[in-house]
């Protein structure tokens, strides 16, 4: 889940979404930076972990046509990172929850 | 201690100096800033130890002493201060806060700010940031971090029509002219 | 006799004022409140346009922003030039210039339009299934010949020198249109205390109450009515009216993109001004009130000027005091066409016929007609026109066949009824539902908070209309209105017309110049869906976006297909509505104001030394400081020189720090990089690589320990916001439970380097409070002092090989401090030096620059780095990753390596790739690639990095870089080319 480039801090003002951050409230989306699926969780004892399932862990995601949970960050905000339950189809978020906090 | 600028005889220089845009716009001068992080477990025992309460909720402004803290973060608060006071309040944070559970830099000459002040000021903040300024939804004592065009920024309410922006001081010339181009839009 | 068509009464325009303007060159004159459009048609000026592909002459067809043939260029110069802008839509003012597009060399007498003498061989999909070959015929010949003669307007060749703005917006209510429901929106949405906008296409509010002298609403007629609105919606601080505003798309969570033209309309031409603002407004809560556009009807040579909408036509009556034409024929399916009958009788223009398609029209309008003695033939058609430039006749018959008439006419005005203009609730994703009673697409369920009123929503009667305002502002008003017309009546797709189908063309979409015959040849050779159709045909995908054309184009498919229209679908709604000139999305991100420019504390001092700049990421970095004639080679080679044999000074300031606090803060970093930090005492540095989890090198930097718990991080000029962004993320959501923060210091210092066997004795006597003698103060340490007054991190660290420190103090004191060194260097001949001689210098010893010799796939070992991994560490960001089998068995890896070509002159292309055998065939098998590559002085030749399959055990090999000047003989060598004992560094 930390793979993905993180967006350039310079962007243009293109972004639509109305995103409720836990810590601020609805702000709009160029605040945010996008940070991937959600509850990708990286084993505590990475050791442990064999192969196939930390490639998995490393490159697999679900890319679902519909509801999707995944983090963003208020980069322009609070600096927080924090999870969302967007639909990829309508855009609409049905809710956004806290690091930790489990997808409602 | 750390890396506390103390008081000394040089003058500060300002990328803003001599270049207000117009009436409404004034450069704050001087100033020691900090960062201030804390766990929810520190928050009431830093609050005693600056005198300026700082369990407000995020995005509100808290002052009292002289001493400002805009909580921009669940823990996290830029603390504007004059420069005397720089190195007694590291000094007393650090003595109150024995856990070390916390950190405070010094970012004073990171960042530069100017006052915006005039009936038109929220018109010119809009051309870049995209926040809404009705005092519904952003009240006199807001203070939040945000982005000015593609720069990034902290702006604090102090009343209707009076506004502290701060930038960090190499996107100040992007901002000021910006804001300078913005303004003419909406002339006094 | 200028105006002829201008009414002595009449309109909303300025008759006081009399405005000059030039179309391709003549002169004629209008009012204020005219279009040009209008102002053309006053002068009896019909023919504005040559069509896409057959170039027919083509008039005026409408009187709004649907348009698709009076496509004009307006300006003042090359730099103030709009192409393809409507007619119907640009207002009119003194002195304004602007020129037809399409035609050569003039809109009476094209060379293009041979094409439509041969129009039988532009069928649909003509360019897919010719062209096709010889393949170099397409872009030497075909393409640009198609180009001349295919097309819109022309681009300017000059950069726009209008300015334009931006704005965020936010409202409880946006209204979109300001017609009757729309004002009845905002009335009712102001009246509850909402922030409202109403924006509207037009120069003034009001829509279909601009041309309406009949109705009464509430007792008053419908412009007194329309004025009192105003008024009174002016009276509420929290309504925002945006006049000559187009919204031009529907983007989620209701935000959506509204473009102002600011000053077009004034003909000043002011650059300081800007020319047009793009909003972006969030809404509570939409409400669309766009409309609905009138459809022509397709029928035989539909397309001569003086053919025009009926609505079109009695706006232009109405609302400008023009009359179209003086002898009008009406050609229609819908009941208003009556009414713009009536009107133009008692404007004087003689009324040729009404022909309506219904057998059985009745009602209000018709019985008047009648009334009036207007010859109506019911149950008729129109099988086809005549004219050239100007439509003179057309051919009436009876629908159930039997002999046509002809009759005379200078205006052909048809309606085919209305189309709602359902565009943004479309792009908001809302339902669209097929009603067929109306022959139309309706609004269905919203997909975001918005609703429809009035026509857009499929509502005839303007009491409806209205209420349906009011209901969507959240009101309850209900109106009392009398007079007012009721819409009734329509047709979609193509009317009988009883002749040779393969002789005759019947435009359904002007713009693109398709037929009616285009659509079912398309569905003859195989498409079957809409989208299919309107791609093989293009019909619908002009700059119109086919608001005109759709709903016909369905009534052709439909019994073709037989299929009902909702069954076949229609196309998907785009953005922009209306076409927004480029310049509105630029905003105020142009020239330097693109993106910020950022510049350290001691860029004005080596710009005034008259340093050369680089870009690094947003940052003006001195690239070098030429003196009198030299070169950038020259000066490098000087202060390399200086550096390695005295004492050079170099900013640094962009390097990206992280002030990293906390009582975990050590751990945090044996967490983060691969090095081991907790043995690391206060007061000492360490060379720090951090890898991304796949275990590849992402970035580096010096690390500091000020104390137990706080780390001064450096991290490289474009890595800063990466890395903090990353390091926060672990910190947030893997480690939450460490103690520890983190604070971006890059702009709080300035850094000065002085690097070279002199640097301390530069930098001694500045220094108070610390004792930086080799003893006290070795290489990788730190101290808290001050340097010239400045309280200081001071670092003894090397870049380049040689004794150096880097300074740290607050930025506002970077100049300063600078100076105070140059000064104190300046017995020892100090000398500034910029990013080129600094990579000069690193690459003589080796050191790899992240980005350069690494490129997102190269580990710790591959640039021989391995020996820093902590080995007792169970765990850092990446370890996991690098003990992956998939990496062991990788016995082949890129290796960091250095090269000397057998030409100590040459100095190799960066990039350029090694190989072993030059011979070989293509493709070549690639060993690597040369990664740095510099002229050293040092060494008084040519050096290069690479990285190369299995690179340290081939030490000594002779490989080749193919160049395509030849082959390059290089032996790879070791990467540290200069001191490799690391003598001097220890100075």
């Amino acid at each position: 889940m930390k793979l993905l480039p993180p967006r350039s801090p310079i962007k243009g003002s293109q972004e639509m979404l109305l995103i409720p951050c836990p810590y601020c409230g609805n702000r709009p989306e160029i605040e945010f930076a996008y940070g991937g699926e959600a509850h990708v969780v990286r084993a505590a004892a990475p050791r442990t972990v064999d192969d196939t399932a930390w490639t998995e862990f490393l490159y697999f995601r679900k890319n679902p046509r519909g509801d999707h949970a995944e983090r963003w960050r208020h980069a322009y905000g609070c600096g927080r990172f924090f999870n969302v339950k967007r639909n990829t189809y309508t855009d609409q978020i049905e809710a956004s929850y806290r690091i930790g906090e489990t997808l409602p | 201690m750390d890396n506390l600028v103390q008081t000394k005889p040089m003058p500060r220089l300002f990328p803003l100096s001599g270049k207000a845009i117009d009436r409404r716009c004034t450069p704050v001068n001087g100033g020691a800033r900090f960062s201030l992080r804390l766990p929810a477990a520190s928050i009431s025992t830093a609050s005693a130890a600056l005198g300026v309460e700082l369990a407000v909720p995020v995005n509100r402004a808290s002052a009292a002493n002289g001493r400002t803290a805009l909580r921009l973060g669940p823990d996290e608060w830029l603390l504007l201060l004059s420069e005397a006071e720089a190195v007694p309040v590291a000094a007393v944070l650090e003595a109150r806060l024995t856990d070390g559970r916390y950190s405070l830099a010094d970012i004073s000459h990171r960042q530069t700010g100017v006052v915006l002040e005039g009936t038109a000021v929220t018109d010119i903040l809009n051309g870049g940031c995209p926040l809404d300024f009705d005092l519904a939804a952003f009240p006199v004592g807001m203070a939040t971090r945000t982005i000015f065009c593609k720069a990034e920024a902290v702006l604090w309410r102090q009343s209707e029509g009076r506004f502290h922006l701060e930038v960090w001081r190499s996107f100040a010339p992007y901002v000021w002219n910006l804001l300078a181009i913005v303004s003419r839009e909406y002339a006094v | 006799m200028t105006q002829p068509y201008r009414l002595s009464t009449g309109g909303r325009i300025d008759r006081s004022r009399t405005l000059t303007f030039s179309f391709d060159g003549k002169h004629y004159t209008g009012h204020p409140g005219d279009t040009l459009a209008s102002a053309l048609l006053a002068n009896g000026v019909h023919l504005v346009g040559r069509s896409f592909k057959y170039h027919r002459p083509r008039g005026i067809l409408t009187a709004g922003g649907e348009e698709p043939n009076a496509l004009v260029g307006v300006g003042r110069d090359d730099a103030h030039f709009t192409p393809n802008l409507r007619a119907t839509q640009v207002e009119l003012y003194d002195g304004l210039t602007s020129e037809s597009q399409n035609r050569s060399p003039s809109l009476m007498r094209d060379y293009g339009a041979v094409n439509d003498v041969f129009w039988r061989f532009f069928p649909a999909g003509f360019y897919y299934k010719t062209f096709m070959w010889p393949r170099k015929a397409w872009t030497k010949f075909f393409e640009p010949r198609i180009r001349e003669m295919a097309g819109l307007g022309r681009s300017p060749k000059t950069a726009d020198a209008a300015r334009y703005a931006q704005r965020f917006a936010h409202c409880d209510v946006l209204v979109v249109g300001a017609g009757p429901a729309g004002l009845a929106a905002a009335l009712a949405a102001a009246k509850t205390g909402a922030r409202v906008i109403l924006c509207d296409e037009q120069s003034e509010p009001g829509g279909s109450l601009l041309a309406e002298p009949e109705a009464m609403i509430d007792g008053l007629a419908a412009a007194e009515w329309l004025k009192a609105a105003l008024v009174q919606l002016a009276a509420y601080p929290q309504v925002k009216i945006l006049p000559r505003t187009i919204a031009f798309g529907y983007f989620p969570h209701n935000m959506i993109g509204l473009a102002q033209s600011l000053t077009d309309h004034d003909g000043e031409w002011d650059d300081s001004k800007p020319r047009g603002r793009l909003w972006q407004v969030r809404a509570k809560q939409v409400v669309i009130a766009a409309g609905a556009i009138e459809r022509p009807l397709v029928f035989p040579d539909n397309d001569r000027p003086g053919i025009m909408l009926a609505e079109a036509a009695r706006i232009y009556l109405e609302r400008y005091g023009v009359l179209p034409g003086r002898r009008a024929l009406v050609f229609t399916a819908n009941d208003v066409a009556y009414r713009t009958a009536l009107a133009l009788h008692r404007a004087g223009c003689a009324i040729a016929g009404i022909v309506d398609l219904r057998p059985d029209a009745g009602g209000p309008l018709v019985t008047a007609a009648q009334k009036a003695g207007l010859p109506v033939f019911p149950a008729s058609t129109i099988a086809g026109t005549d004219g050239r430039l100007r439509v003179t006749g057309a051919t009436i018959k009876p629908i159930a066949g039997g002999s046509g008439q002809h009759v005379s006419c200078d205006v052909l005005l048809m309606s085919g009824g209305f189309t709602p203009s359902v565009h943004l609730f479309s792009q908001s994703r809302g339902k669209l539902v097929f009603d067929s009673t109306l022959d139309a697409f309706l609004p269905g369920a919203p997909a975001e908070a918005c609703s429809v009123a009035g026509s857009a929503a499929g509502l005839q009667s303007l009491k409806e209309v209205l209420d349906s305002g009011a209901a969507a502002g959240g009101g309850a008003a209900s109106y009392q209105v009398a007079n007012a017309p009721l819409a009734q009546g329509g047709f979609i797709g193509a009317v009988p017309y009883h002749g040779d189908p393969g002789s005759v063309r019947a435009f359904l979409d002007y713009q693109n110049d398709v037929t009616a015959k285009d659509v079912v040849l398309a569905l003859r050779e195989g498409m079957r869906s809409v989208e299919h159709v309107k791609r093989f045909t293009t019909n619908g995908m002009a700059t119109d976006q086919g608001k005109l054309s759709n709903m016909n184009a369905l009534g052709i498919m439909a019994p073709v297909l037989n299929k009902p229209v909702p069954a076949i679908g229609t196309t998907t709604f785009r953005m922009p509505y209306t076409p927004v000139p480029f310049g509105y999305f630029g905003g105020y991100a142009r020239g330097e104001l693109f993106e910020p420019e950022r510049r350290t504390a001691i860029h004005s001092w080596a710009a005034a030394q008259g340093a050369v700049f680089e870009d690094v990421s947003l940052w003006k970095r001195a690239r070098y400081f030429p003196r009198g004639t030299e070169d950038m080679r020259q000066a490098v080679a000087r202060e390399c020189r200086a550096v390695r044999n005295g004492v050079g000074i170099f900013d640094a300031s962009t390097l990206g720090k992280i002030e990293v606090v906390g009582p975990d803060a050590a751990e945090f970093l044996n967490r983060m990089y691969i090095n081991a930090w907790t043995k690391l005492q206060p007061g000492k540095l360490r060379y720090g690589i951090l890898l991304r989890e796949d275990g590849f090198v992402i970035d580096d930097g010096v690390i500091g320990r000020i104390s137990d718990t706080r780390f001064h991080v450096t991290t490289t000029t474009g890595g800063a916001a990466r890395v903090l962004t990353m390091m926060e993320d672990y910190l947030q959501t893997e480690f939450p439970e460490l103690d520890v923060w983190l604070t971006s210091t890059t702009e709080q210092y300035a850094v000065i380097a002085v690097q070279g066997p002199m640097a301390r004795e530069v930098v001694q006597p500045l220094v108070e409070g610390a004792d930086i003698s080799a003893e006290a103060m070795p290489h990788m340490s730190m101290v808290e002092c001050r340097i010239a007054g400045v309280p200081a991190r001071l670092f003894r660290v090397s870049f380049t090989g040689e004794l150096g420190f880097e300074i740290n103090v607050p930025a506002d004191y970077g100049r300063a401090v600078w100076e105070d060194l140059m000064e104190s260097g300046r017995p020892y001949g100090i000398t500034p030096y910029g990013t080129e001689t600094m990579h000069v210098l690193r690459a003589e010893k080796g050191y790899i620059i992240v980005g350069q010799e690494t490129d997102g796939t190269v580990t710790p070992d591959d640039v021989g780095y391995a020996g820093m991994i902590g080995k007792a560490k169970p765990d850092f960001v990446g370890k996991r990753a690098l003990a992956r089998a998939a990496f062991a068995a990788q016995t082949n890896r890129k290796q960091l390596v250095g090269l000397l070509t057998d030409d100590p002159a040459h100095v190799l292309e960066e990039g350029a790739h090694i190989v072993a055998d030059p011979a070989q065939p293509k493709p070549m098998t690639m060993l690597g690639h040369v990664t740095s590559s510099y002229w050293s002085d040092a060494l008084g030749r040519s050096i290069a990095l690479a990285l190369l399959r299995d690179g340290r055990a081939r030490t000594g090999e002779q490989l080749y870089v193919p160049l395509e000047n030849g082959n390059a003989r290089v032996t790879v060598v070791s990467s540290v080319f200069y001191d490799p004992e690391g003598v001097r560094l220890n100075g």
